[in-house]
């Protein structure tokens, strides 16, 4: 029973690290009604950009704030050079040039700070808490509660707010809401914008456990997307209780289903999106969209 | 029936006002190109076919993502995966059972229509980004799948082949020989396709796109055309696959990464939707991007090739095919 | 108003027609040029007196751009050699790189770019496994040589009669493996083993060698996990792994999933194996980032000199790398093992160039095929490459390690792998 609590354990650990991505995914999707494939690989760079602070002598603390206000300039700066060009252009076109972009930063990480693998500091104590048999890592704990938090800012954010507001009208139709006087170009910067914040969160939160090097969001994107899916693309809350799940259906798979066993658990997060997309299209938390035709 | 296009996703060269003046040029443009196609192996040093083959391996590809994505505006980050079934197909009936080469192609185009119409059934209930994202996942479990057959796939080293050799009549060389293979079957399915498009379903793929409500408001039976649309791409992306294997020799879970499935959907945009010579244009930029890349930067191949994506993006969101297709329309236009 | 099946079809003849008449020509592959005298018809292609051109495929785009270090490495050494030594009996060496971004069939295209385009002598380090394979075959079909493949498989020496014209150079995972199940053998003789290994044909050499080595003794595998180059995390293979209370844990990882493990290891204060790291990801850059508290007694194995390690900072082919590579590829650390080990293949191939008795590619492959314990620059001391008609791999002799302090401590004999194996 306690291994099975353990696993379970180990699960959420998981899970906690697919949700901090996923937030970032679903803001974006809120925003701009995009997917953003790059959104991984630019956690990953803000994640090296408070690397390359803590290197220079920033006390941690002071480095985090200052990358996530990097974070959110350089989100705006690409919604600008890179994304409104194509604004309004197929869904397709704009597929393709988060794809660009993801392959772009990727490589250019590698280039900057080459690929060998890099220590980053955790904020969280290292040492386990211990609970009849069960062991729990801080930064287990760590991870959960900062992704907590920043669910709950987000969910504050997109309900309570008139930038929430605008930004609904926005990504449910832009042209009625430039209509209506929403400044929709100052939106979507700030939509790419706060999803970088998010990521570099996700990113700082994730490089002391996986090991800060330009893959290191690779594997996790796959799973965030499960997770959004899982959750809904419009519900923060949806993003947090998706990864959660889905970490914790991947460990319990690979370790007890034999025929899955730990090289097939990729298929864990495929399972959940093909099931879900088929079941219930719109996710576990999120509104169905009704289509006119 | 080609009223319900919509102007804009119609290339210009289809009206039907303009057929008369396009249609010649197009002709002897197609003529030259053949002519072209079937000089260039004597002509060129054997790197240079081996090349040409590959742009023809990944042609046929992209033409089946061109299928999907430009006929029907679906999209699939999976489409790696496909090639990846049809090379193992080829490869393992040529590894386990000595089967003629040649009979490869069918049985791969078999397997991966099967599986392309058994995935084209849920494939309906998502559009869009879902089934990008469905589709790319599908391509990623894939490696892990093929390592698990180990003793028919021969895991993670994969398998080496042998190339066929240019029957003795031909008095062709190894390269040349299977560049004619390679050609055969790409004139083949760019036959195949072009004869679907101009049928009954055609239009129906057509209207698809353009207004999917309006479409079945019309009667066009949306699953039955849109799970089929799905089946053939597939199985021209296993055609590619199959070839691939004859050319290279060689398959292993490596070969067939999520970039492979990335830079075939780039290549199709890049290329141009739904246009005759777009899957040409895409299949070469699937083969000779990484190597412009590291031709312009060799410390960071990536970030050319992230850069180049974007700025043909910005340049000619309709591809490649589009830009010219534009450039004729205006020259018609200033014409009149 | 035209018909277009007309048009194709007509046009479809005319191309027909050519085809034919082009075909009637044909066309025979030609051969490169050949040597006179005593080497008589052997291949020189990309020799001259002053000059021999080799190339390497790397990847340097995509997830295993880790690797597209090593080839900075053994350029410094070519530039070294080339400007300090005149290069080898008076050749200047060139030194292509090209990128295959681990993926096999470009890895044939840059083979065949190399041969056919840049004319090449010989392939000098093809990187990885897959991609090596995928060349193989290739440079065997076509008679140029595929020297010191930078992958530790077994196939490159496996049968040199079907493919002479392919070497590999550093001690196979086979091996290595077995040198771990022989240690355990000897030194904790009833010892419980959990093993993590990379699904593929590095992990699973790796993990033959070694149950082979401890077939029939009281050694025993109690728990065995894998994971995929494409996981986030294997930290729930280490807690599977952790439930068997083995105490002895055989990690087979490449780097960054070996410093994964290696932290699991140490934030599991409830188990406390015996760590064994294999060579892949032993590097000062695999545990640093772990803290190097947390990586005390792990036990691996090596067979070229670390050059963080100062016992080495006296010997003088440590001190001529580090100087040598300060001056001719500025900027790199000298620390990071990759470069070290191209300069050691580097050093090794360029040995193998001098011994050639002819200029020629048939020269090349007898020079790396009658190796008689030759030593090379940076191998442990004690490790010479030998090679012979039935014996395909050069370096076959590894040294245990365990890590103490801030470094490797070599411990035990040089292990020649071949002997009781």
């Amino acid at each position: 029973m306690a291994d099975f609590i353990q696993q379970l354990v180990e699960g959420l650990g998981s899970g906690a690290i697919y949700a901090s991505l996923a937030l970032a995914l679903v803001l974006i999707y809120q925003f701009t009604g995009i997917v953003n494939f790059a959104q991984g690989e630019l956690a990953m760079f803000s994640t090296f950009i408070a690397w390359s602070f803590v290197q220079a002598g920033v006390p941690f603390w002071l480095a985090l704030i200052l990358t996530l206000a990097v974070s959110f300039l350089g989100g705006m700066a690409i919604e600008r050079i890179v994304i409104r060009p194509v604004e309004g252009a197929p869904e397709l076109t704009l597929v393709i040039v988060t794809l660009g972009l993801f392959i772009l930063v990727n490589a250019a990480a590698g280039w900057i700070w080459s690929f060998l693998i890099k220590d980053f500091p955790s904020p969280f104590p290292e040492s386990a808490l211990h609970l009849g048999g069960v062991s729990l890592n801080y930064s287990t704990l760590g991870v959960l509660g900062v992704v907590a938090a920043v669910m709950g800012v987000l969910y504050a954010l997109f309900r309570f707010t008139k930038i929430g507001l605008a930004m609904r009208a926005v990504a449910s139709n832009p042209a009625s809401a430039r209509l209506s006087g929403v400044r929709v170009g100052r939106v979507l910067a700030l939509g790419w914008g706060l999803a970088a914040t998010v990521g570099a969160v996700s990113g700082v939160l994730v490089a002391p456990v996986l090991f800060l090097e330009p893959n290191m969001m690779g594997g996790v994107l796959v799973y965030a997307f499960a997770a959004a899916t899982l959750g809904g693309f419009d519900s923060p809350l949806g993003a947090v209780v998706g990864g959660l799940v889905v970490g914790v259906a991947e460990t319990l798979a690979g370790a007890y289903v034999g025929a899955i066993g730990s090289d097939l658990k990729i298929g864990v997060p495929l399972a959940i999106i093909i099931g879900v997309l088929l079941v219930r299209p719109q996710g576990l938390f999120g509104r169905a969209a009704v289509e006119r035709a | 029936m080609n009223g319900t296009r919509t102007p804009t996703a119609a290339p210009a060269a289809r009206a039907p006002r303009t057929r008369r003046a396009v249609l010649k040029p197009q002709g002897v443009l197609l003529a030259v190109l053949l002519v072209a196609a079937c000089v260039a192996p004597f002509q060129l040093v054997p790197f240079r076919v081996f090349q040409l083959t590959m742009v023809l391996v990944y042609a046929i590809a992209v033409l089946g993502l061109d299928l999907l994505v430009g006929r029907t505006g679906q999209i699939s980050l999976g489409h790696g995966g496909f090639f990846a079934i049809g090379a193992y197909v080829a490869a393992v009936l040529l590894d386990r059972w000595d089967v003629p080469y040649p009979l490869t192609l069918p049985a791969a185009l078999a397997v991966t229509f099967v599986l392309g119409f058994a995935l084209g059934i849920p494939a309906l209930r998502l559009r869009g980004l879902y089934l990008a994202l469905v589709t790319m996942t599908i391509a990623i479990f894939l490696v892990p799948l093929l390592k698990r057959f180990e003793s028919l796939t021969g895991g993670s080293m994969g398998l080496t082949l042998t190339k066929p050799d240019a029957p003795a009549w031909t008095g062709l060389a190894q390269d040349q020989w299977l560049y004619f293979c390679v050609l055969l079957v790409t004139g083949g399915a760019t036959l195949a396709v072009a004869g679907l498009l101009r049928s009954r379903v055609g239009r129906a793929l057509a209207a698809i796109r353009d207004n999917e409500a309006a479409a079945e408001v019309m009667g066009v039976r949306l699953s039955r055309y849109k799970t089929l649309a799905f089946a053939w791409s597939a199985m021209l992306a296993g055609a590619a696959g199959c070839v691939n294997t004859w050319v290279i020799a060689f398959v292993s879970p490596d070969s067939f990464t999520s970039t492979l499935s990335i830079m075939l959907l780039a290549g199709i945009v890049v290329g141009g939707l739904g246009s005759l010579y777009g899957p040409l244009l895409g299949g070469a930029f699937v083969f000779f991007m990484p190597t412009m890349s590291q031709g312009i930067n060799q410390a960071a191949p990536g970030v050319i090739s992230g850069l180049l994506i974007i700025v043909i993006m910005y340049v000619a969101p309709t591809g490649l095919a589009g830009l010219a297709g534009r450039a004729s329309a205006a020259r018609l236009a200033r014409k009149k | 108003m035209r018909n277009p099946t007309r048009t194709t079809v007509r046009s479809g003849a005319v191309a027909l027609s050519v085809l034919l008449a082009a075909a009637a020509c044909g066309r025979s592959e030609s051969g490169g040029p050949t040597a006179q005298g005593a080497c008589a018809g052997q291949q020189t292609t990309g020799i001259t007196a002053s000059s021999v051109k080799l190339g390497g495929i790397y990847p340097l785009s995509g997830p295993s751009s880790a690797y597209g270090e090593i080839p900075k490495g053994v350029k410094a050494y070519f530039d070294y050699v080339n400007a300090e030594k005149g290069g080898v009996n008076g050749r200047k060496i060139e030194f292509t790189v090209r990128d295959d971004g681990y993926q096999p069939p470009k890895s044939v295209e840059e083979a065949r770019r190399l041969v056919e385009q840049e004319n090449v002598f010989a392939l000098f380090q093809t990187l990885g496994t897959p991609t090596s394979a995928a060349v193989m075959q290739y440079a065997n079909q076509r008679k140029v040589p595929q020297v010191f493949v930078s992958s530790g498989a077994s196939m490159w020496g496996a049968d040199p009669a079907k493919h002479p014209w392919t070497i590999g150079w550093q001690p196979s995972y086979l091996s290595e493996g077995a040198l771990y199940g022989q240690y355990l053998k000897a030194d904790k003789p009833n010892a419980r083993v959990a093993v993590l290994y990379q699904n593929d044909d590095f992990g699973k050499d790796l993990r033959a060698g070694f149950t082979k080595a401890i077939a029939g003794s009281s050694v025993k595998i109690v728990a065995e996990q894998t994971y995929e180059v494409t996981d986030p995390s294997i930290d729930p293979q280490m807690r599977n792994l952790a439930g068997s209370k083995a105490d002895v844990f055989l990690d087979i990882t490449t780097p960054k999933f070996g410093s994964q493990a290696l932290a699991a290891d140490a934030r599991n204060t409830g188990w406390n194996p015996l760590h064994i790291i294999n060579n892949v990801a032993s590097s000062p850059t695999v545990l640093k980032p772990v803290g190097f508290k947390n990586v005390q007694n792990i036990v691996s194995a090596a067979f070229f000199k670390d050059p963080s390690d100062p016992q080495w900072a006296d010997d003088a082919e440590m001190k001529q790398y580090k100087e040598k590579l300060k001056q001719y590829a500025p900027g790199l650390d000298p620390s990071v093992p990759y470069y070290t080990q191209g300069w050691a293949a580097a050093a090794s191939v360029t040995k193998v160039l001098a011994a050639m008795k002819c200029p020629t590619r048939e020269g090349l492959m007898e020079s790396a095929r009658n190796l008689k314990d030759v030593p090379s620059e940076l191998l442990l001391p004690g490790i010479v490459m030998n090679t012979g008609p039935k014996d395909s791999y050069p370096i076959e002799s590894l040294q245990l390690q365990k890590f103490q302090g801030e470094r490797w401590t070599l411990f035990g004999k040089v292990i020649d792998t071949r002997v009781g194996l």
